[in-house]
């Protein structure tokens, strides 16, 4: 779940991740995929939650494969049709679902998301990858983790442990959606 | 969006746009699922209230608002109040007391449902309403032409047959003229309604002038249960000049499809070989039918609602 504001950052705050930063996090979080899933890498999946978690789980395959010369899949899949709050807001446009051809039934699932904050989005990810199919495993990788949590959530890869007051916002800029990378803090 | 959808004009460019895209990512998403479900109208209450008959709107609603998880009540006008003379306004509050979210009302008087919208507080759409419209049918259409051309904006699409009597028709003027298609209308001068002119649309009369140029010709039901005064000479003339048989299908520029909203006719309006031919895209309509109404349900009721 990214914390947007409204206005366009402008004049930025020094980020606390540069886009070079921001590379090396990814790195970092392909490498220690690559370690943990051991001979299981080929078999992984890598799903995106949108918006940004799609083009995350994107840059992480291609780090993977850079890496490790392995291929893996590449999904994403919308939460916005299993969110828990829907009622308190307009509308929302929906997002792409797309998932490898050969389906995530008995394979390592790996959640890929910028924030993680309440953890809602992650446990609208599980129901939707429940009606999706069985994974053998579900793990949840984020660019940043920056706590208060409101389910019984934790990541396994996580790229930067931020700790933030509520009223905080952090604002994740990938090059894909934004033009640029960048992860800022706001007041 | 606004909070009904009772005739095509209720949404614009955007709005209609987002209802297709909508609809083609909840198709993407169910694709080759096993639990075709999906969480998100839970503990909503969508009522269908049909005073007209009806198989494949009926069943694409009511499927269309399972598969959101939505609870659906049946209503039909038979064996119900009605018979013993509740009019439409007790039986909608009779409806909303019990707790509806929404409203999808067919009935055979034009206008119906946007008298029902004042009564009730919350969400009414149209699925037919005498020979006025039927929106969510010419969402459906634009949705397939979008999903076999690729695109609306400057598609020219032939619509042939019974445009005086029918909403399809109607609504498909309005929603394909929205979205940036060119829409001509051949049909029999007694068929046509009077202030046809001052519609977004070509006329024409003859079919075999404008088929070598169509990319869609969507052909009309002759609706004979309407039929109280002889609007043509007899069915095998009507067929003879405005059907669409084999030869006029050969006609047709090659990637140009044929639509029928059902039920169909096979012999008057259309011939069984262009039914059952590739070009037909009508049991693809019925399949996105349930697609494009569970984007309008979701689109409608996903959100916050107006009494919360």
């Amino acid at each position: 779940m990214t914390e947007s504001s409204a206005l366009p950052v402008e004049p930025s705050p020094a980020p606390l991740l540069s886009a070079e930063d921001l590379a090396r996090v990814v790195d970092r979080i392909a490498h220690q995929l690559i370690e943990k899933a051991g001979p299981d890498l080929a078999g992984l999946v890598l799903v995106g939650i949108p918006t940004r978690g799609a083009p995350l789980a994107r840059r992480l395959a291609a780090r993977i494969e850079a890496f490790s010369g392995v291929q893996v899949d590449v999904g994403t899949v919308d939460i916005t049709l299993y969110r828990d709050d829907l009622r308190l807001r307009g509308v929302r446009a929906l997002e792409d679902t797309r998932l490898p051809e050969t389906g995530i039934d008995g394979r390592l699932v790996v959640l890929v998301d910028d924030v993680l904050f309440s953890g809602r989005s992650v446990r609208a990810a599980l129901d939707a990858l429940r009606d999706l199919g069985r994974p053998r495993a579900v793990q949840l990788a984020v660019l940043v983790d920056r706590g208060h949590r409101e389910l019984p959530i934790r990541a396994d890869y996580v790229g930067k442990n931020v700790p933030t007051s509520r009223s905080q916002s952090v604002k994740v800029r990938l090059a894909e959606v934004d033009g640029a990378d960048s992860v800022t803090v706001t007041q | 969006m606004k909070r009904h959808l009772l005739e095509a004009a209720d949404l614009d460019r955007d709005d209609a746009t987002l209802v297709l895209d909508t609809a083609a990512q909840i198709e993407s998403a169910l694709a080759g699922r096993e639990v075709k479900k999906l969480p998100t109208l839970r503990g909503r209450t969508v009522v269908n209230l049909f005073y007209e008959d009806s198989t494949r709107t009926r069943i694409s609603f009511e499927l269309a608002a399972k598969r959101l998880s939505a609870d659906v009540i049946n209503f039909s006008a038979k064996g119900s109040s009605v018979s013993k003379g509740e009019s439409l306004k007790d039986t909608a509050l009779t409806l909303e007391a019990m707790g509806s979210d929404a409203i999808v009302v067919r009935h055979g008087a034009s206008g119906a449902p946007h008298r029902l919208a004042q009564w009730v507080q919350g969400s009414v759409v149209n699925a037919g309403d005498g020979t006025h419209e039927h929106p969510t049918q010419a969402l459906l259409d634009a949705y397939t032409i979008r999903q076999r051309l690729g695109r609306l904006d400057g598609i020219r699409v032939v619509v042939v047959g019974d445009v005086l009597h029918s909403r399809v028709a109607r609504s498909n003027v309005w929603l394909l003229a929205t979205l940036g298609a060119e829409v001509t209308l051949v049909a029999p001068p007694t068929l046509l309604p009077v202030g046809v002119g001052s519609w977004p649309v070509q006329v024409g009369y003859d079919l075999d002038a404008v088929l070598p140029k169509a990319d869609v010709v969507m052909m009309l039901r002759v609706q004979a249960e309407r039929m109280n005064a002889s609007f043509f000479p007899s069915a095998r003339e009507y067929s003879r000049r405005y059907g669409l048989d084999g030869r006029r299908m050969g006609a047709l520029p090659d990637d140009a499809i044929v639509m029928h909203p059902g039920p169909m006719n096979r012999g008057m309006e259309i011939a069984a070989v262009v039914a059952d031919s590739a070009r037909s895209t009508i049991v693809d309509q019925v399949g996105n039918g349930v697609s494009v109404r569970m984007a309008v349900l979701y689109l409608l009721l996903g959100g916050a609602s107006a009494s919360e």
